[in-house]
């Protein structure tokens, strides 16, 4: 399997990674990679994909406004807050 | 009640017991509370036990009760996963990314629960984010197996499997992406139900791969299973994927069968795939006298194939790892859980990660990000859907020759905490039987079969067509060994 890249992947994952574990992910994921690359003998040539376990593919609902989480609610697991939104570092200057 | 006795209890003798005056609740929970609190120590099985809050509720049932209600499950202590949301409890999916968190509302299994009575006397400890097969991942430690000393209780649904198998609860609720209520039952000899997806919510359940959770019941007895069911089931607008499809009262499956053979006229399919190489010859033994015993009670078995069986967990590794890491992207740092600060917010999003998240949970992140990242999506996500068909196809023409499957759970007993901790691989294949229901969306259930030589517990697997729930029990009732 070519093109297993770690540091790559891992900030696709927005997931830091000391240099021991980037060893040992690394080796291990490829190690994983090349095992489910089995699936790569099978011919699936205009097969359809199954997206999940039922055939159902949409439910509709009326569209009505339902009352959800009030703001404290909501806030009350924030990290950090100001009023009532969460806040963040500066994204845009 | 002595503590023995209390150890053994059942939903439906509770639910007799409370109902005919002989016990209330708040004497079950006090009872339920110390056992609980003296086997942490060892057995682990929760992380979190909210003994004020049952208290309450116990009291809150006996009140109702004396006042004449009557409930499907009313005064009847539950233990809860913890990925599962109940309004005011910690739920952390026992990561440190959620540690501190406290739901702000039911998933909506509680809130069925709430309403048929139930009481919630604490959090089950399971693979972080339930990822794993051990209950070795948990960020809190271990969860031993109460039934087979020193072993794995198997997982994710260890904690839930060991409080039922250990009678340190009367019942409980587990969760089942891959096999994580049928294999952790199995290794606790009890009976654990993987409904039909979208026979349950999942609304409220911390989101592990959205196309194979399903949440289902982890009980003492097939009866109690069906007790548990009839509450959970049901359409929910809340979880676009939970299907409109009537609830049967499941513990009907059995009613009216003939006591001698009561699964006369019912086909069970034996999946010569899953009787192969690699099987534990006790396992094995335990599960051909199940179907033996199916044969006696007089049911059809016949021998099956399920040809792609052997790309069922690189297909299940790729589907579930690319849903996962979508599923935890929503673990950043903003709204709820762990917050590592930095200036910058993608420095903050991957120092949270890094911290919060444990050794499993990063490689399966990775493994799904890579999966689905371009370049490799049409090789690996888009190709596993296509062998996803294969695999459906493949239980949907077994079921056109027969009502039902009936199979191992696990290739193996329970192995010893601490093994095989660094080798993925090796822990992913212990899901080798369990994940084609998940796959192709079928019901399937764990129910006990006996004992090893050594003492530890053996399930058997029978696995349903879509909504064959009605089968499943009904097979299940019968073959279950009772006294």
């Amino acid at each position: 399997m070519a093109g297993f890249d770690i540091d790559r992947v891992a900030y696709l994952a927005r997931l830091n990674l000391t240099d021991e574990e980037r060893a040992l992910f690394g080796g291990q994921l490829e190690t994983i990679v090349n095992y489910v690359d089995a699936i790569a003998r099978l011919d699936t040539d205009g097969l359809e994909p199954t997206l999940h376990g039922h055939r159902v593919n949409n439910i509709f609902r009326e569209d009505v406004p339902v009352t959800g989480l009030d703001p404290e609610q909501a806030l009350a697991n924030a990290p950090a807050r100001i009023d009532n939104e969460f806040k963040m570092p500066r994204v845009v200057e | 009640m002595n503590t023995e006795e209390l150890k053994r209890l059942t939903v439906a003798e509770t639910l007799r017991l409370l109902r005919a005056g002989k016990v209330t609740s708040a004497e079950l929970v006090r009872g339920l509370l110390e056992i609980m609190e003296s086997s942490q120590q060892d057995i682990h099985a929760f992380v979190t036990i909210d003994a004020e809050g049952a208290l309450r509720q116990a009291a809150e049932c006996d009140a109702r009760r004396a006042a004449g209600e009557d409930l499907p499950l009313l005064g009847v202590p539950i233990a809860i996963k913890d990925n599962m949301n109940v309004i005011g409890q910690p739920c952390t999916a026992s990561s440190r990314i959620l540690e501190g968190y406290v739901a702000p509302y039911d998933a909506t299994v509680i809130a069925k629960l709430r309403a048929a009575g139930a009481i919630f006397l604490g959090r089950t400890n399971m693979d972080e984010f339930a990822l794993g097969s051990t209950t070795q991942t948990s960020a809190f430690g271990p969860t031993e197996n109460p039934v087979a000393r020193g072993c794995i209780p198997g997982g994710s649904s260890g904690g839930s499997a060991a409080a039922v198998g250990g009678g340190l609860a009367i019942c409980a609720l587990g969760s089942d992406t891959g096999g994580s209520i049928r294999q952790p039952a199995s290794h606790c000899g009890i009976v654990g139900v993987k409904p039909t997806y979208g026979r349950v919510s999942r609304y409220g359940v911390v989101a592990c791969a959205s196309s194979l959770d399903q949440v289902g019941p982890m009980t003492k007895t097939v009866e109690d299973a069906a007790l548990i069911l009839n509450v959970i089931s049901g359409r929910d607008p809340m979880d676009a994927t939970c299907l409109d499809e009537a609830v049967p009262d499941y513990t009907q499956a059995w009613a009216g069968a003939d006591p001698e053979k009561p699964l006369a006229g019912m086909r069970i399919g034996l999946p010569k795939e899953y009787f192969g190489e690699g099987l534990d010859p006790e396992v094995r033994a335990r599960v051909e006298a199940a179907a033996e015993r199916a044969r006696a009670l007089g049911a059809e078995t016949v021998e099956v194939s399920l040809p792609h069986s052997g790309y069922g967990i690189p297909t299940y590794y790729i589907c579930m790892t690319a849903e996962l890491s979508a599923n935890l992207a929503r673990f950043d740092g903003v709204r709820y859980g762990l917050r590592v600060p930095c200036d910058d917010v993608i420095a903050q999003y991957g120092a949270t990660r890094a911290e919060g998240f444990g050794a499993e949970v990063k490689r399966r992140v990775l493994l799904g990000t890579f999966v689905l990242s371009s370049g490799f999506y049409d090789a690996y996500y888009n190709r596993a859907q296509k062998v996803r068909t294969l695999i459906r196809r493949d239980l949907e023409a077994a079921f056109a020759r027969c009502d039902l499957l009936l199979g191992p759970v696990t290739p193996e007993p329970a192995w010893p905490l601490g093994v095989y901790q660094n080798d993925p691989i090796r822990n992913y294949l212990s899901d080798v039987l369990t994940v084609a229901a998940n796959l192709a969306g079928c019901c399937a259930l764990s129910l006990p079969a006996g004992k090893t030589g050594e003492g530890k517990p053996v399930g058997v697997q029978l696995i349903g067509p879509n909504f064959g729930e009605m089968a499943l029990f009904r097979a299940a009732h019968a073959l279950e060994c009772r006294g």
